[in-house]
């Protein structure tokens, strides 16, 4: 048996179901946001997990120039190891039938016994190559969908300066290769790099290898130190020109994908704030109205004997009925975008399969929070009606009070009409409900600008690294370090129009506690291909001496000019200096050290030596120069620029568009929970005062002027406000997203600004007019009958 | 001298609701209203009298006869139409005066004139009813005879030709009530506005030129005053 007083509850919350859903659709995206963010992480984290398992993906990875096989067996004696395996890895150009210019590959060895022992490729289609033949590969399957090729078709590579035709035997993945980047580039491209599995002795007789190696995986026991392992095969690998061992943290795939990861999370701790806040404010808004139209029935409740305690209880249940329906709401949203979402990031990364995971905490959480947030919103109302006696509940409210004020010398200054001074004394009769509702405007405007903006600054991202760091077409990466006669060579290539030859080496930076692996990136006196860009923007001349470090990794170490470091080569001869930092560079994708030519070539004591080259060319000549790059031995690589930015832009450009979709369905959500319920709420309050403008001869459009201009107001006060709040929401987005690869800039441009504007004031607009249309339908002789 | 006549209604009724529960509120109402003149509709509650005001102020249509305004029939005017007519013609006033709470008296009355086609200023208005010194008060610091008065400012200061009053008084005590109709009966001698004022207050007809008394949704009795008296000189 229901009791009378719940009864009265569902017929209220029956009566107010709109603005009810109102509230309970912003209180839901609040709830939904964190169940979609902590759902879509742990959905990809127990998928890699189960991925890495499966597949035996290696705890810890080095390279070497040639290490002998014959060190393996110390190298598996080591204190934490539990497997150990050598194998052969190297860059080489492939001729792709149907592409004008050579792709790059990453060739690996397979072991004689067939299938690795870590690492483990998960084949797709086809099998692994036969050990004993020579000629076959299995390739990553992004790569052969690129081309179309499937097993049994054939293409042609460059071994160490030998052409071979190569047939395919299967199409694979890796959890090694989950993002897979060619070198010197931070950008996946599936068509211009692929991986290519192929028999150990084939491998080994194509680049002199037999009994040896250059690449080596560990696995280790569930207690070892990963550190000391480390630092125990460095001390191992030295002699063979070994470049520094590290863990999963610094393995380039793992880490991207961390990244990525990363900014989940980040995302679901941003905006459900904003979210249940204005939620909270909209039940506060929506209950002290409800409350204050119940006055009366709250003080004859009182007087029949119901306790303060009973009351109140009833109207929190009301709220809490609104913060169930909202919870309910987010959570399948959030289950289903969660999944959703989830596949697109599965799809992106190729996992061959997705473990579901929902996070239950995430609904525990989120439900307590959207929960609370609706018991705090209706507190304050709640506590304001229930402590009046019932004599004074139920005595009819005093009249509001206006008065004089800022509105006045407006109003006489602008010669405004009276209908417009109703909306302004309005505003400064109820501040607080006026701040509500451009609060929630701008806290619309605000998720929009902090979404949209990931446009600009993957713009401002791009033209950083292709226009203003990175002006050449081309780059053709070396196989190995080449005297400066190679720019001479290169300048004969048929269409070459300018060369400039780069160098880089792998270095050991290190101060105080911290270290890190990167790549030291000689800078040529008078190059204007590949600049460097100082921090305040701009290109700039590395100084003669010291080291440039790049303002991110600066900050994180807090290190700065005149501040000395300890630079280790990892190239011969292999010794450390002590070295000034003596600039900072911006670099928007991936971290590397500057200095200038002369000052790396003279740490180095060699003479100076490139091993890549960056090209200005005729694009016209491009079909011969293609050919003769892919037929010159010395050659492990080639990028061409302009091709991918395009690709990369588009491919980024797809994924942001469901990202900004989503959020601007966030944004109209909450524009239209604020717009409509403060609408509903001045339609029930003057209702009688709108009804008498009729009568007076006001047409429907005038009388609706006052109502609909109030809401306009207030949301082009909210907008600007939102752009600046904005403003701070993108500079959390942007270090939430920021990765150590990849620094996202801090620019928020007007098309942002537009955008944001156009999707708040459209359901703003549309909110009121939906209002308005009751207003339209307001029977005069009704209203005007219920005294005020 | 034949008078004109700005209100003629033929056989008008009005039903609320349908079915059972309908509601027959009018059952065939034939008046007219002269100009100039002032009428006191009379009758119990539930008689007809504020749905008769209602339709004659085009707040409501009638469900059968025809209403004219003059020789316009209002029956088959379109909603913007009888906006229209309601902003040129028709000047009311109710028992809770309906003046907005967040403008002052001279505001309120601005509402009207900046629509109005040759409206009298607000302050003009206003001092009519003595009220020149209140004029920058809000509704809230104004006591209820005041509003009242305030509230008959902004309904003549359109220089309307009819004045329809819905208990204009009923919510006064009678000393306040007098100085509302005195401002009333100056408007209608001064500036010759025809006026209907609703009342269940019998005293109150003696001070107009004829009374219609309502019964049940019917004229009952219609009689002439042979001399009205001055509002000053009634009580209740």
């Amino acid at each position: 048996m229901i009791r009378a007083l719940d009864r009265k509850l569902l017929r209220d919350l029956r009566r107010i179901w709109a603005q009810a859903l109102a509230i309970a659709l912003v209180l839901g995206c609040g709830v939904m946001v964190l169940v979609m963010g902590s759902g879509t992480q742990a959905t990809l984290i127990e998928t890699r997990d189960a991925y890495y398992e499966r597949n035996r993906f290696a705890d810890v990875f080095a390279q070497a120039t040639r290490a002998p096989l014959g060190l393996m067996p110390a190298i598996a004696e080591l204190d934490g190891v539990a497997q150990a395996e050598a194998r052969i890895a190297e860059y080489i150009l492939l001729d792709m039938p149907g592409m004008e210019e050579p792709a790059m590959g990453r060739l690996i060895s397979l072991p004689a016994t067939g299938e690795p022992v870590l690492n483990l490729p998960l084949i797709r289609r086809g099998t692994l190559p036969d050990p004993l033949r020579e000629s076959e590969v299995a390739v990553t399957e992004p790569f052969a969908e690129a081309h179309g090729l499937m097993p049994g078709d054939s293409f042609s590579a460059i071994l160490n300066g030998q052409k071979r035709e190569l047939t395919i035997t299967g199409l694979l993945l890796s959890p090694e290769f989950i993002y897979t980047m060619g070198p010197g580039t931070m950008i996946p491209d599936d068509r211009r790099f692929g991986i290519l599995w192929m028999p150990e002795a084939a491998v080994a007789a194509a680049f002199d290898m037999e009994g040896a190696f250059n690449e080596l995986l560990l696995s280790l026991t569930p207690d070892a130190r990963p550190e000391a392992v480390v630092a125990a095969l460095d001390v191992l690998l030295d002699p063979y020109g070994g470049t520094g061992a590290h863990g999963r943290d610094k393995q380039i795939s793992h880490a991207f994908l961390q990244g990525e990861l990363d900014q989940l999370a980040a995302i679901g701790v941003i905006l459900p704030p904003v979210f249940l806040l204005v939620s909270a404010f909209l039940v506060n808004m929506v209950l002290g109205r409800l409350i204050a139209l119940e006055r009366q029935q709250i003080g004859l409740l009182k007087a029949v004997g119901y306790s303060t305690a009973q009351v109140a209880a009833h109207y929190l249940k009301l709220s809490l009925g609104i913060g169930v329906l909202g919870v309910g709401l987010g959570w399948a949203a959030g289950v289903w975008l969660a999944q959703g979402i989830a596949e697109l990031y599965a799809e992106y990364f190729r996992f061959p399969y997705l473990v579901y995971r929902p996070e239950p905490v995430s609904f525990v959480v989120s439900g307590a929070l959207g929960m609370a947030t609706v018991v705090l919103g209706a507190l304050r109302a709640v506590w304001s009606s229930v402590r009046l006696s019932p004599a004074i509940a139920m005595s009819t409210p005093a009249p509001p009070k206006y008065s004089r004020g800022v509105a006045d010398a407006l109003g006489r200054l602008l010669r405004l009409r009276q209908t417009t001074m109703m909306i302004l004394r309005s505003i400064t009769r109820w501040p607080g409900r006026a701040a509500v509702t451009v609060f929630g405007v701008a806290a619309a405007t605000a998720v929009m600008v902090s979404s949209v903006f990931t446009f600009d600054a993957m713009d401002a991202m791009l033209d950083d690294f292709f226009y203003n760091a990175n002006r050449a077409q081309m780059s053709i990466m070396l196989r190995a370090d080449r005297g400066l006669g190679v720019i001479e060579d290169a300048r004969q290539l048929p269409g070459v129009l300018q060369v400039e030859g780069h160098s880089s080496v792998p270095v050991r930076l290190r101060h105080g506690l911290r270290e890190q692996t990167m790549r030291l990136e000689a800078q040529a006196e008078g190059a204007t291909l590949i600049r460097v860009i100082a921090a305040g923007g701009g290109a700039v001349q590395v100084p003669p001496e010291g080291l440039a470090v790049p303002t991110t990794l600066a900050a994180d170490w807090g290190i700065g000019p005149g501040d000395v470091v300890e630079l280790e080569l990892l190239v011969p001869p292999r010794e450390t200096h002590r070295v000034p930092v003596t600039a900072l560079t911006r670099q928007s994708m991936g971290q590397d050290l500057h200095m200038s030519e002369a000052a790396l070539h003279a740490m180095l004591r060699q003479a100076p030596t490139v091993n890549r080259l960056n090209l200005m060319i005729d694009r016209a000549a491009l079909a011969e120069l293609n050919a003769a790059v892919k037929a010159t031995p010395a050659v492990a690589g080639v990028m061409l620029w302009d091709e991918t930015r395009t690709r990369f832009s588009d491919e980024i450009q797809r994924n942001l568009w469901t990202m900004v979709v989503i959020y601007a369905v966030l944004g109209a959500l909450i524009t239209i929970g604020v717009v409509y319920n403060a609408a509903r709420i001045q339609l029930s309050e003057r209702a009688h005062e709108l009804a008498s403008l009729r009568v007076l001869g006001f047409g429907r459009g005038e009388v609706a002027w006052v109502l609909v201009g109030e809401l306009m107001l207030l949301t082009l006060l909210g907008i600007p406000l939102g752009w600046l709040a904005g403003y701070g929401f993108a500079a959390a987005v942007a270090a939430g997203l920021s990765t150590e690869f990849v620094s996202i800039p801090l620019v928020v441009s007007n098309r942002t600004h537009a955008v944001a504007t156009l999707v708040v004031l459209v359901s703003a607009v549309a909110s009121a007019l939906l209002v308005r249309r009751r207003l339209d339908r307001i029977d005069m002789v009704s209203a005007l009958k219920a005294k005020e | 001298m034949e008078r004109t006549t700005v209100f003629r209604t033929e056989g008008i009724t009005r039903v609320y609701g349908s079915g059972p529960a309908a509601v027959q509120a009018l059952r065939g109402v034939d008046m007219a209203l002269h100009a100039g003149e002032m009428v006191v509709l009379l009758g119990a509650s539930g008689s007809g009298k504020s749905t008769l005001l209602n339709i004659l102020g085009a707040l409501d249509s009638p469900t059968e006869g025809r209403v004219f305004f003059h020789d316009r029939d209002l029956t088959r005017a379109s909603e913007a139409e009888l906006t229209a007519f309601r902003r040129d013609h028709i000047g009311f006033i109710f028992q809770f005066y309906n003046l907005v709470p967040s403008l002052t008296a001279r505001e309120n009355v601005a509402l009207v004139t900046e629509i109005a086609k040759r409206p009298m200023r607000p302050e003009e208005a206003l001092e009519r009813v003595g009220l020149g010194r209140r004029m920058d008060h809000f509704p809230a610091e104004l006591s209820g005879g005041e509003q009242q008065r305030v509230a008959i400012a902004r309904a003549i200061a359109k220089r309307p030709e009819v004045l329809l009053c819905d208990e204009p008084t009923g919510a006064l005590d009678s000393r306040t009530g007098v100085t509302v109709l005195e401002a009333l009966d100056e408007v209608n001698r001064e500036l010759g506005t025809a006026t209907v004022i609703i009342t269940h207050n019998a005293d109150i007809q003696r001070i107009a030129h004829r009374v219609i008394v309502l019964a049940d949704g019917r004229i009952a009795e219609t009689h002439v005053n042979a001399t009205r008296l001055h509002p000053s000189e009634v009580s209740w």
